[in-house]
């Protein structure tokens, strides 16, 4: 089932264009190359060698633009129902657009958070009008987040919800989740886990650590996360469920998840370009705006250990967590500001210029691994493999750009990226087979 | 020198050109009028979201004693009861063109925040568990005063560091000044990670006789409620400073207020080796210095660079 069947966004034409002379790169699919992409009624036509007629196509002139296979965000915060101030689906799926997205999943601690079948249906209603890329919803694995009864699991995924998560805030009782786990065997669907023990992370705001030492931040220990991944790892095992690890940001955590992988759990897990791009030495500012979040930034080695797991596949996928909140949320000080920045518009834009352009990793990994969120919930990778649907990131590799300095899509400003100059960005994006946005200057271009 | 917002912010002269200008407020302290008009029509706000009894009243005495118009806020009974944003307070209380910000705040990083809301001048108070620099000052200032130097000194910061203020900025200062530090105190009230700051961290007082100054940390009693102590009775067996552990010829300090019987026993608080009352004498000649260093300084030369001359050791 394509993104755009599987999920929900508005309904429009299918894209009839043709990206002329673009470097083609989806190494999942095993192509890398020049073609002219020809994409018929949203679908991917073929891969035609540069020149081929094209009649009835919008031709746009793609010569050194790289077309990569679009990005899904296993890990979006969309603020509806209830906080439509910091963001909503039109503008969080524009965000998304913007950023080479061709899919997002969004959260369900919203205010109240999304507990009931009704909850979804209302969502997936609101997406049909307003989602310019393709959207899933989690509804919570417990009522109203409270941590002690599930919600209807089996009713919640008949009404179209993409799987549970009280993301925002842990599984308190192992009890719960076990129950939860027996439940998924039933109703199918993934359960996605924002792992922390509360008890040990406590009021903290920043990682542990001599920064906060320093700083007088009480600190959030690594093992917060990382003993709380490994009990549920255990749980899933023992059930033989399966669960999606949210934000992995410590070393002991990378650790846990490839012992459980190792193991024969199904885990898979997600990390942030946030976490793999910054460290909590950037927390000596003292700016909420773009260096509080949960989990906090954490140590060089962290971050290093992060970039191992996405080598060796330990780290299966990038989300970003996207969190918008209002400025009035961050004008505060450290401890007192909301956690959370916004992501979904400089990800791919940041970890080419953090990570692709020293060299760290290589350029198809950072596809792979931004195109990989969608399989742990259960959902078609973007191809662009001919009869894929057309979901496509085109890329200007040189496109050099100051984050903010043209606002946002996003309604909310707290990116960690703001101010930073990076290199690269999505000019154009197709998805679902529609065009989802074309970045203005590069529209303005082909019009000539 | 622009805010006085963290001790980390100071190079050693600029604490030296403080604690020089502070000894010259001491000697108009011992006029009969024991006020100079150099603050003379300019306005200082002290703005406490806090409670605090000396740090306010020495700030604002300070304030008074420059001659400046001095408006005192508390947060209980203010607009922030309803609700307003310490970003809205700046800009309602930059209507009245302050010439100085006197912050004390819950939480880190206030200060820092409100001198880039504000134009005036602003002098952190104290801000969440980060940093207290008039503290740290008035303790460098007491201890010059009767060690002369702090280069090679060693000085013992013992109790609850992990929610101290005091004692980051202390710890920076005394370092600043060329002394060797160590923090003092049960694994679960040291943060983790400190000792990359330079100092040594013990968790015994085994030792503490090499102290030339012990500076005794204040323990909230709430602590036993976080489990950070077992008990008051478990801390004060390993950890109060008393009699037996207090050597003649070691300095006491404690920032106030002190919780006799618990880091302190009463007898070190009533010793000769007790500094405590000076420290509180310095707070409003140093209180007033920083004032003076961030509004007048500039306006006439310093004065005169002089070592002040120890003033007796304890017997």
């Amino acid at each position: 089932m394509s993104l755009a069947q599987a999920l929900d966004m508005r309904s429009g034409e299918g894209a009839d264009l043709i990206l002329r002379g673009a470097s083609v790169l989806d190494p999942g699919a095993g192509i890398e190359g020049v073609h002219d992409v020809v994409v018929r009624g949203g679908r991917i036509a073929e891969l035609a060698a540069p020149g081929v007629a094209a009649e009835g196509l919008e031709e746009v002139d793609a010569a050194g633009l790289h077309a990569f296979p679009a990005f899904f965000d296993p890990h979006v915060h969309l603020r509806v129902p209830g906080q439509e101030h910091k963001e909503d689906i039109e503008t969080g799926t524009r965000s998304g657009a913007a950023g080479g997205y061709c899919g997002i999943v969004a959260m369900a601690n919203t205010d109240p958070p999304v507990s009931t079948p009704g909850d979804i249906e209302a969502l997936r209603a609101d997406a049909r009008e307003t989602a310019s890329v393709p959207v899933g919803f989690l509804a919570t694995v417990t009522r109203g987040m409270a941590g002690e009864e599930l919600t209807e699991m089996g009713a919640i995924r008949d009404a179209g919800a993409l799987g549970f998560s009280d993301d925002g805030l842990p599984i308190r009782s192992a009890r719960v989740l076990r129950r939860a786990l027996q439940y998924q065997r039933l109703c199918g669907g993934a359960i996605a886990l924002h792992e922390e023990d509360p008890e040990l992370s406590g009021d903290g705001v920043m990682h542990e650590g001599p920064v906060s030492a320093a700083l007088g931040l009480t600190g959030v220990p690594s093992v917060s996360e990382s003993t709380m991944i490994a009990r549920d790892a255990a749980l899933a095992g023992y059930e033989g469920g399966r669960i999606h690890v949210q934000h992995l940001s410590a070393v002991e955590s990378v650790e846990a998840v490839r012992a459980a992988k190792a193991a024969g759990v199904q885990i898979s897990c997600e990390a942030s370009p946030h976490h793999l791009c910054l460290i909590d030495e950037e927390v000596r500012s003292l700016d909420p705006h773009r260096f509080k979040m949960n989990p906090p930034l954490r140590s060089e080695a962290d971050r290093q250990a992060l970039i191992a797991g996405l080598l060796d596949g330990t780290i299966d996928c990038i989300a970003t967590d996207h969190a918008p909140h209002a400025a009035e949320e961050k004008d505060l000080p450290f401890e007192q500001a909301a956690m959370g920045v916004t992501g979904l518009e400089t990800a791919f834009a940041a970890l080419h210029t953090e990570l692709v352009l020293p060299g760290t990793i290589e350029l198809a990994l950072l596809v792979e691994r931004l195109a990989g969120g969608a399989a742990p919930f259960g959902l078609e990778r973007s191809s662009l493999a001919p009869d894929s649907e057309a979901n496509i990131a085109l890329c200007d590799l040189a496109a050099e750009w100051t984050v903010g300095e043209e606002g946002y899509e996003s309604r909310s400003a707290n990116s960690w990226c703001a101010g930073r100059k990076l290199t690269g960005r999505a000019v154009m994006t197709l998805a679902g087979g529609q065009v989802a946005y074309r970045l203005r200057s590069f529209s303005l271009g082909v019009a000539e | 020198m622009r805010h006085l917002l963290a001790i980390e912010d100071l190079e050693r002269d600029e604490i030296e050109a403080i604690l020089d200008r502070a000894e010259s407020f001491a000697e108009v302290g011992r006029r009969d009028i024991k006020k100079v008009p150099t603050l003379r029509g300019r306005t200082v706000v002290s703005l406490f979201y806090e409670s605090s009894t000396r740090t306010s009243a020495s700030f604002e005495l300070a304030a008074k004693r420059l001659s400046a118009d001095l408006i005192s806020l508390k947060a209980a009974g203010s607009s922030v009861d309803k609700g307003e944003s310490l970003k809205d307070t700046c800009a309602t209380l930059s209507a009245y063109d302050p010439a100085a910000i006197v912050i004390r705040h819950p939480y880190a990083g206030a200060a820092q925040l409100v001198a880039g809301w504000s134009e005036a001048a602003v002098v952190n108070a104290g801000d969440g568990k980060h940093e207290h620099p008039s503290q740290a000052l008035l303790d460098l200032f007491t201890l010059r005063r009767r060690l002369g130097s702090l280069e090679g000194r060693r000085i013992w910061i013992v109790g609850d560091v992990l929610h101290s203020r005091v004692a980051r900025s202390n710890l920076i200062a005394f370092q600043a000044m060329g002394a060797e530090v160590t923090l003092c105190g049960p694994p679960a009230l040291i943060p983790r990670g400190i000792e990359q700051l330079g100092c040594t961290v013990s968790y015994s007082l085994d030792g503490i006789e090499e102290a030339d100054v012990v500076y005794a940390l204040r323990l909230q009693k709430e602590r036993m409620a976080e489990s950070f102590i077992p008990s008051i009775r478990e801390y004060a067996a390993r950890f109060q400073i008393d009699s037996r552990r207090l050597g003649p010829r070691q300095w006491l300090m404690h920032p106030g207020p002190v919780n006799r019987g618990v880091e302190l026993s009463g007898e070190v608080v009533d010793s000769p080796q007790s500094l405590i009352a000076e420290q509180v004498a310095s707070g409003l000649v140093v209180r007033m210095a920083i004032l003076y260093e961030l509004l007048a300084s500039g306006e006439r030369p310093a004065p005169a660079e002089q070592a002040p001359t120890p003033i007796g050791q304890p017997a």
